[in-house]
């Protein structure tokens, strides 16, 4: 059956980072057209072994795995980026992903001391600080509140942070792929925090996390009485472990680091309490030395998921172009394409829910006759905030910032169907 | 300037809004004092949090060589890609800034907390208190902040101020476009453009070992 797979689209679209790597222009594999078969195509004159035989039984997978076909599509690393793989980050493979909803074991990883394996038995939640009662619960208390089922996007603040001074990562993959976007079921904070009692002094809550970094920041209380959510399902089924398991903090709209995963205990207080995580790190260097802190909100942004460098042009004529827009203040109102680096601009179809600080999935049909092309795409949210382009952003900040990076990203298409990040005037 | 960063009108709104409190439920159960007192390990700027104790930079100096100096090196220079918690003044506004406790961290409190917290990197919360102490101390040494014979106490802790204290300030964001600007451009917004950077001639991608000249952190 293997010796099928070579002669498959999938076996082709698999074989695509090699192509890649190689540096082996597509030319023949770009067809044009609507094209005459000079032969009858064996996928159809010929039986198929699935076809013929039977396929595996049911709880041949008591957990489903995709096809084989798409053993492709996983998170990868870039390992030189950090020390160790348990202060680390991989990426959710967006090139690959169509709608809003990311499957669960795509979701991108950050850990600060690798994943904490939680008996949920042994979890607990305590609220203390500014609270009448100071209070524990267990996995199962929290599932007696009151739950809500909310799609929000998580991006990291560092996200595109490595293209800050430059085009760096030949893939959508790398350059933005840490984002995701799910349903999750939970109980609003302020649900958890009334039941304690806040003290009227109360202005800050520390979420915080159980694994061996002991994750904390300081989330302003309106924000936590707002929209936050202490969730313990991610798309119907539980949290996985490397996304908090048993409990998350869901930040809706800031950047990802605040999501403390384990949550385990939140303390109340009347001030922040800058902790590493606020101060020495996701604080914005501007070019005069100073730093901008309590950075929260991930502003628009979009990126064309395909084509993409992992993700090539392999058809001359009708193509169909996709991405993802998102904000986190908001709806996304609006996505304009470009395919000659930014002289002119035709605005993209938004298919799908439009939810606040949620994913966004665009479509931009178009024919290409194989000349190269500068694709862009640019994101207006429902605030009237413009995604800016990488240089508006440097003028701004200049070139140390690192975190916050939502200037707009061109791939460059040559000729030959291949797709590369560059950077344009 | 202030510690309290202004919340935005629409999230104050909300707080508003959300006054209504909700009616207990009795779910969960009150927190016993030495419950609270086990995971209240955190620390402020203005001190609230810290425990009664003191260490010294000569004890801070045996500590680090032998339970943090094999990431960090010997100066808390940074080994590999470890962080450097040392060196770094007046980098800030260079083309290579480099964040250390001296250069860059505003508070102690912050070194404190978080060595109690999370470091030694794999045996978290295994260090005494008095231990934190000695380490802050010695890291603030390495930084120049205080002489070799000084000692860190609960005492005498909120009046080392750390040189960048007063370096960072409020997100100011947006600070681009919007439509209240100028409607974003159409048609022939350029005369002509050209490729600037490519990805390719760094080639970091993965799959590829050569190292890269910048990196998140």
């Amino acid at each position: 059956m293997s010796d099928n797979r070579q002669g498959t689209k999938s076996g082709r679209r698999a074989s695509r980072r090699d192509f890649l790597k190689a540096g082996i222009g597509l030319g023949g594999a770009v067809a044009a057209g609507k094209a005459f078969a000079s032969e009858a195509d064996p996928a159809i004159t010929e039986v198929q072994d699935w076809n013929r035989y039977l396929g595996a039984g049911t709880d041949a997978a008591p957990y489903g795995m995709p096809s084989q076909h798409e053993a492709e599509v996983v998170r990868r690393n870039v390992r030189w980026l950090t020390a160790s793989t348990e202060s680390s980050v991989n990426f959710t493979p967006l090139h690959a992903l169509d709608g809003i909803i990311t499957p669960n074991g795509l979701c991108f990883e950050r850990h600060h001391a690798g994943v904490a394996e939680v008996d949920p038995a042994q979890h607990r939640l305590m609220i203390n600080g500014l609270v009448k009662r100071p209070l524990v619960f267990t996995v199962d208390d929290i599932k007696r509140f009151p739950r809500e089922n909310r799609i929000y996007f998580l991006e990291c603040a560092a996200n595109s942070g490595m293209e800050w001074r430059g085009a760096q990562l030949n893939g959508c993959q790398f350059t933005h792929g840490m984002v995701h976007c799910v349903q999750y079921t939970g109980v609003p904070l302020k649900r958890i925090l009334d039941e304690a009692g806040l003290k009227t002094s109360a202005k800050w809550i520390m979420p915080e996390g159980a694994d061996a970094a002991a994750m904390n920041r300081s989330v302003p209380l309106a924000k936590a009485l707002d929209d936050c959510l202490v969730a313990f399902k991610m798309n119907g089924e539980a949290l996985r472990p490397e996304q908090g398991y048993p409990l998350r903090l869901v930040v809706p709209g800031w950047e990802g680091n605040m999501w403390v995963k384990w949550l385990r205990r939140i303390e109340v207080g009347d001030m922040p309490w800058h902790t590493r995580e606020e101060t020495s790190k996701y604080t914005d260097l501007m070019d005069d030395g100073r730093s901008r802190r309590f950075t929260w909100v991930m502003d628009a942004k979009s990126v064309i998921t395909s084509p993409s460098p992992q993700a090539p042009m392999l058809h001359k004529g009708h193509n169909v172009l996709t991405g993802i827009a998102w904000s986190g203040r908001g709806k996304i109102e609006k996505v304009d394409i470009t395919l000659d680096g930014g002289r002119n601009w035709q605005s993209a179809r938004i298919d799908g829910p439009s939810l606040p600080r949620a994913l966004h999935r665009f479509y931009y049909e178009f024919t290409w006759n194989g000349e190269p092309l500068l694709m862009q795409s640019r994101a207006v949210d429902s605030t009237g905030y413009v995604q800016p382009s990488k240089d508006e952003l440097r003028a701004v900040r200049g070139l140390n910032s690192i975190y916050h990076n939502n200037g707009i990203q061109t791939w460059h298409v040559t000729s030959s169907g291949e797709v590369e990040n560059v950077e344009v005037s | 300037m202030s510690r309290f960063p202004k919340v935005p009108l629409a999230a104050a709104a909300c707080l508003a809004a959300s006054l209504a409190i909700a009616e207990p439920l009795g779910i969960g159960r009150v927190a016993l004092p030495e419950e609270v007192a086990a995971w209240d390990i955190d620390v402020r700027p203005d001190g609230q949090g810290l425990p009664v104790g003191s260490g010294s930079v000569a004890d801070g100096e045996v500590i680090f060589a032998e339970q943090c100096a094999a990431c960090h090196g010997d100066f808390a220079e940074g080994l590999d890609r470890w962080p450097e918690l040392a060196g770094g003044q007046d980098s800030l506004n260079s083309v290579n800034p480099i964040k250390t406790v001296g250069s860059y961290w505003p508070y102690g409190s912050t070194v404190f907390d978080y060595i109690k917290r999370a470091m030694p990197f794999g045996n978290a919360q295994s260090l005494s208190d008095d231990e934190v102490y000695a380490l802050t101390a010695f890291l603030y040494h390495m930084n120049d902040l205080v002489d070799a014979d000084f000692a860190l106490s609960n005492e005498n802790f909120t009046a080392i101020a750390l040189p960048n204290a007063d370096g960072f300030i409020d997100d100011p964001r947006p600070d681009t476009r919007t439509l209240a600007i100028a409607e974003p451009c159409m048609r022939d917004c350029k005369a002509s453009v050209e490729i600037t950077k490519r990805a390719a001639v760094l080639d970091v991608t993965p799959s590829d070992e050569k190292n890269p000249s910048a990196s998140i952190d």
